[in-house]
């Protein structure tokens, strides 16, 4: 990505509160219109990079450019960004229509202008009935439509979004969800978003990057995050249920554990990566076959089921395979019972390899 | 199907019964009642005196309710009891304390509540020593420092005067006080602040439309404090001011210990519930809000 396209431009970031480092020399570029989701447990530096960027935290070292401008020392509400927190941080006193117009006032706008900027953002979220309420006569989803609305009525270059789901019921935060995709590509700003949900991350992202000690383990697209992790930590965050994983050698292009052989024929190596030698494969349990879909399978084996979780649209079992422990995910339908012998297949084109030393992807 | 009721058998059923007699509430609210009147009997005693003419009192019963209600005791205390030479009463130092409370309340709430919100929120170069030394302060024996404060005041030509009292009361109500809202202020979510910071507030704006308008507790916690501490302060209304200027507590002290003639039992009752009705009312007033303020100011060190 060429830095003219770059909405936001981090370079060699870093950021110390006394002596622990939470970011070190991070770097990273957000397309203009991208939508980035920050995703990480909790205190991998994701919402500290993101109050970075929203000014709101002095930065140790490094440079952060918005558009083109280098807004490293600038003020949050001169750096043209809106943000949504996850408290939804409305001011109590005021009214819906007080909070909406509390940062154009500020900024000094004229009366009708604010005036049509709060209808425009009042109408976007549907939120028109609402004006004259306080905060608190407002349910959760509402609260969190105005807080959006208050980054709205900004016109800002860039959204972002600090858990804002997280405090929502199930229920609330899909529909949510699915309203802040829509209002995505119906404005097409960029858009910074920190969750610690991978469902929320996956479907709402362009792109992820996912974070662990202040760095980023992987920036790529949810498609290849899922499907190609490039190494241990971003497998293991990323499904649900996780990955399994098995320890063994490659050798003759098979890898090969205590009383286990599959054979890799169709595995994509990582570029310049060895072909043998120690080797952690990861098997997504939605990938290892079962039932009817075993006649694609290169090859195959006999696991033992130990317990069954019956979720409805499927069915999670663990089973034993030889020593080695699995889950698997079936059709919710298949009728397995603890105690029983399920033939399993593999597919090595899905099969992931890592390097257990280094912890990357072979 | 069977009628669901006759599977209800003997036994418990809906709402456990409560009695109001149980032991437990009898001790509780008879602990309750005891400490209550423990409370109250000093005060009925000074208001049953001071409804008493001197004969009366001289009969010891001071239980007893007055056989002949009269407010001349009161009068007097207001209008021409002596301090001293002074036959004046309470009035003109009843003025004298509301000069000094009112503006040294306003102004120290006023810096108080500043020094806390920029202590809470803006983490400024040297913030952690200034509270220290802060609450260092809070701990200093006000003793201690009488008589630096009156060669300070005499230096800056207001000792003996109304203002240089305020300022003593101004300042030594700082360190509880900005601790007081200091702590409010940490307890208030730090997302609202930095939403304002995001939409464009500055650290006055913020301060008056955004934190002010959801602080009225603790502001009545610091307007309650303030107003019976420098309301019932004696130490400092004898120490700094001069006769014409002493506070009401001062002039009580005179009345009461005025050693001419018989000691006048019912004015000086009179002349004390005068003088303690100020905080008294202010508790009666705001004393849900205090409670609140309180708690609310406590949550979060």
């Amino acid at each position: 990505m060429t830095l003219v396209e770059s909405s936001i431009s981090i370079r060699d970031l870093d950021l110390r509160f006394g002596n622990v480092e939470v970011l070190k020399g991070l770097n990273l570029d957000i397309g203009v219109g991208e939508f980035l989701v920050l995703l990480g447990s909790s205190g991998c530096g994701k919402s500290t990079l993101l109050n970075c960027i929203a000014g709101l935290l002095d930065v140790s070292d490094g440079q952060i450019y918005i558009g083109d401008k280098n807004v490293t020392w600038a003020e949050p509400s001169e750096r043209g960004i809106g943000m949504v927190f996850q408290s939804y941080a409305l001011y109590p006193q005021m009214t819906v229509e007080g909070n909406l117009s509390f940062g154009l006032k500020n900024a000094r706008m004229s009366k009708a202008e604010i005036k049509q900027r709060v209808s425009r953002a009042a109408e976007i979220l549907q939120i028109e009935p609402l004006l004259d309420r306080k905060p608190a006569a407002l349910s959760g989803g509402q609260r969190q439509r105005v807080a959006i609305g208050r980054a709205l009525v900004r016109d800002a270059e860039v959204f972002l979004f600090d858990e804002p789901l997280s405090n929502l019921d199930a229920k609330l935060r899909a529909d949510l969800r699915v309203e802040i995709k829509k209002l995505h590509s119906r404005l097409g700003n960029t858009m910074v978003y920190v969750t610690h949900d991978q469902i929320e991350a996956m479907t709402l992202a362009d792109r992820i990057a996912i974070m662990k000690g202040g760095q980023i383990m992987q920036l790529a697209s949810p498609n290849e995050i899922y499907n190609r992790p490039k190494n241990l930590y971003v497998a293991e965050f990323i499904g649900s249920p996780s990955m399994n994983f098995i320890k063994g050698t490659l050798e003759d292009n098979r890898f090969v554990a205590e009383g286990l052989t599959i054979p890799m024929e169709g595995y994509t190596f990582a570029e310049g990566s060895r072909r043998s030698g120690a080797a952690i494969i990861g098997l997504r349990p939605e990938h290892i076959l079962t039932g009817d879909n075993l006649a694609s399978a290169v090859a195959r084996a006999e696991a033992k089921v130990s317990l069954v979780e019956p979720m409805g649209s499927d069915t999670i079992i663990y089973a034993n395979l030889g020593q080695h422990p699995i889950h698997i995910r079936m059709d919710g339908q298949a009728s397995v019972a603890p105690g029983d012998m399920v033939e399993i297949g593999f597919q090595p084109a899905r099969a992931n390899l890592f390097d257990p030393q280094s912890e990357n992807r072979l | 199907m069977a009628d669901t009721s006759t599977r209800l058998l003997d036994g418990p059923r809906g709402p456990k019964p409560k009695s109001n007699f149980s032991r437990r509430n009898i001790m509780l609210y008879g602990t309750l009642l005891l400490v209550a009147v423990y409370y109250a009997i000093p005060l009925y005693v000074m208001i049953v005196t001071s409804l008493k003419g001197l004969p009366e009192i001289r009969m010891g019963n001071i239980f007893s309710p007055p056989m002949e209600v009269t407010f001349e005791p009161w009068a007097k205390a207001w209008g021409s009891a002596c301090t001293g030479l002074n036959c004046e009463g309470l009035s003109a130092y009843f003025w004298n304390s509301v000069k000094i409370t009112v503006p040294s309340v306003i102004a120290s709430i006023i810096i108080a509540s500043v020094n806390g919100y920029a202590l809470a929120n803006w983490r400024f170069k040297g913030a952690n020593v200034f509270f220290t030394i802060l609450i260092f302060g809070a701990f200093i024996p006000y003793q201690v420092m009488l008589y630096p404060i009156v060669i300070m005041l005499r230096e800056m030509g207001l000792y003996g005067d109304l203002s240089g009292l305020i300022i003593v009361h101004t300042i030594f109500g700082m360190p509880i006080l900005t601790l007081l809202f200091r702590n409010y202020f940490t307890s208030l979510p730090e997302e609202l602040f930095k939403a304002a910071r995001v939409d464009g507030a500055g650290f006055w704006g913020i301060y008056f439309r955004v934190l002010l308008p959801m602080s009225l507790p603790i502001f009545t916690v610091a307007v309650i404090l303030q107003v019976t501490g420098i309301w019932n302060d004696f130490l400092f209304g004898v120490v700094y001011t001069g006769p014409d200027a002493y506070p009401m507590t001062v002039a009580l002290n005179n009345i009461v210990n005025t050693t001419q003639g018989v000691t006048e039992y019912n004015v000086n009752m009179a002349a004390t519930i005068l003088t303690a009705l100020v905080p008294l009312s202010i508790y009666f007033v705001s004393g849900k809000l205090f409670v609140r303020g309180i708690a609310a100011g406590a949550v979060k060190g």
